[in-house]
């Protein structure tokens, strides 16, 4: 299966990428088998609240870069629902014009429910589609949860796009994903309110002034109007820009590979894998079951339901 | 945890044909039956359906045409599935259509129909049973 995503093959990466949301056994072996070849492709991140136009926008990045020679793989994640389990994913509709171009690669992804989480299940996805060639990949999330947050901080990248009017929505998405924002865009700007949400950002931006100062890198904000084409060609400007300056500071575009990165990295991936294990073993011998039946009988607190799940099996006593 | 595959289906419009209040309400069904539904949007030809299909390792296709030229659009998909070796994604249909259209359809691999008066449990029900995970 390695070699046929490395040449490229569509059903096999689609297969592939399946069995990672579905947490298949082999997965692993298959990943490990890819991982030499990752490392090319450049990674961007694109989130904000729905309906701000990301998916619009993405379409419209995949054109220029395309008019660029370059391929592209698409990653389009939507939530998952809480109450049946079943999404609907429906990015794809404002890029299905690229489905016959053999260049581009889109999926769509649920966010689930995953043990792994589905920061590791992307990432795991982003390496097969770099394993696969593309030289382009965006990943496309809406930018509500820490899960969300830790997805795009995988990227190269960040673009955060905002629209006017949302004033309250820009201070509630300014806790956590403003500070990962590497470009921000503003779309649907002919709408009022745009120089006012213009405003907004570059207050944000300027108060961490000190950071410019001393090398960082600013980010710009762009007014676009993705329906249109307008600032898109900006938008990929931008970007190589930054490309640049990661390249200028780090010294490649394998940013991924920098000490800290890799340390986050893994430290996620072993604790996604522990609690995967551990979950499967208490479900082996029923133990898991068991503590929640006598937590709903009344028989036994969860506090120390959890204790004699997880205790014992690191060596360790109760109590 | 439990190693199952989750149902991935897509529902596709194929053609001319700007009616999709149907295959959203479908699509919303399958969705809280626990599937993950692919919606491709309206307009679509057969080959990027089927590509998209493909991109997206779906177990069933279902298409909804209410344009009246299902006879051409529906076999196409089959046979274009066959032609990328994924003939083993299962194609169903949904729309307004003649006794005997359905008859044909069905000969040429559409595994099920589903007509006006069709109930969403009725439809939600025979995926169930029909599809499974590749």
């Amino acid at each position: 299966m390695a070699k046929k995503v490395i040449a490229g093959d569509v059903r096999n990466v689609a297969r592939l990428i399946r069995d990672i949301d579905d947490g298949m056994p082999g997965v692993r072996e298959v990943l490990k088998e890819l991982y030499p070849y990752t490392g090319k492709a450049k990674v961007i991140g694109i989130t904000g609240a729905p309906g701000v136009g990301k998916s619009t926008l993405v379409d419209q990045m995949i054109a220029h870069i395309r008019e660029r020679n370059k391929t592209v793989g698409v990653l389009a994640v939507d939530p998952t629902s809480p109450f049946s389990g079943g999404a609907i994913l429906g990015d794809r509709v404002r890029m299905q014009r690229h489905s016959m171009d053999e260049g581009v690669f889109i999926r769509s992804m649920a966010t689930r429910g995953h043990f792994g989480g589905l920061t590791q299940s992307t990432r795991s996805a982003i390496d097969v589609l770099d394993a696969m060639g593309k030289d382009y990949i965006l990943v496309e999330t809406v930018g509500v949860g820490q899960d969300e947050v830790d997805v795009v901080k995988s990227a190269h990248t960040t673009i955060i796009v905002v629209m006017p009017g949302m004033g309250d929505d820009i201070q509630a998405l300014k806790a956590g994903i403003l500070e990962v924002g590497d470009i921000f865009v503003i779309n649907k700007a002919d709408l009022d309110g745009t120089d006012k949400t213009m405003n907004h950002l570059r207050l944000m931006i300027n108060m961490d002034q000190h950071k410019y100062e001393e090398g960082g890198w600013r980010p710009p904000i762009l007014k676009a109007q993705a329906v249109f084409d307008k600032g898109v060609i900006e938008l990929l400007k931008e970007i190589d820009r930054h490309g640049k300056f990661l390249k200028e500071t780090w010294g490649d575009l394998h940013f991924r590979k920098r000490k800290d990165k890799v340390r986050e990295e893994l430290a996620e991936m072993v604790k996604a894998r522990l609690v995967e294990e551990v979950i499967d073993k208490l479900n082996e011998n029923g133990a898991f079951n068991e503590a929640v039946d006598s937590i709903v009988e009344g028989k036994m607190d969860p506090y120390t339901a959890c204790d004699s799940l997880v205790l014992p099996k690191l060596g360790l006593s109760i109590g | 945890m439990e190693r199952k595959r989750k149902l991935r289906v897509m529902v596709a419009k194929p053609g001319l044909d700007g009616h999709d209040r149907g295959a959203r309400i479908i699509a919303r069904a399958y969705r809280d039956a626990g599937f993950e539904v692919v919606y491709t949007g309206l307009h679509q030809t057969p080959e990027e359906i089927v590509e998209a299909a493909i991109q997206e390792d779906v177990d069933m296709i279902g298409l909804s045409s209410l344009a009246g030229a299902h006879k051409y659009l529906f076999p196409r998909v089959v046979e274009l599935l066959t032609e990328r070796g994924a003939g083993d994604i299962v194609v169903c249909g949904g729309g307004i259509f003649p006794d005997d259209d359905i008859k044909m359809l069905k000969k040429t691999g559409i595994k099920e129909v589903f007509t006006p008066g069709s109930s969403l449990k009725e439809i939600v029900t025979w995926v169930e049973e029909n599809v499974k995970p590749r």
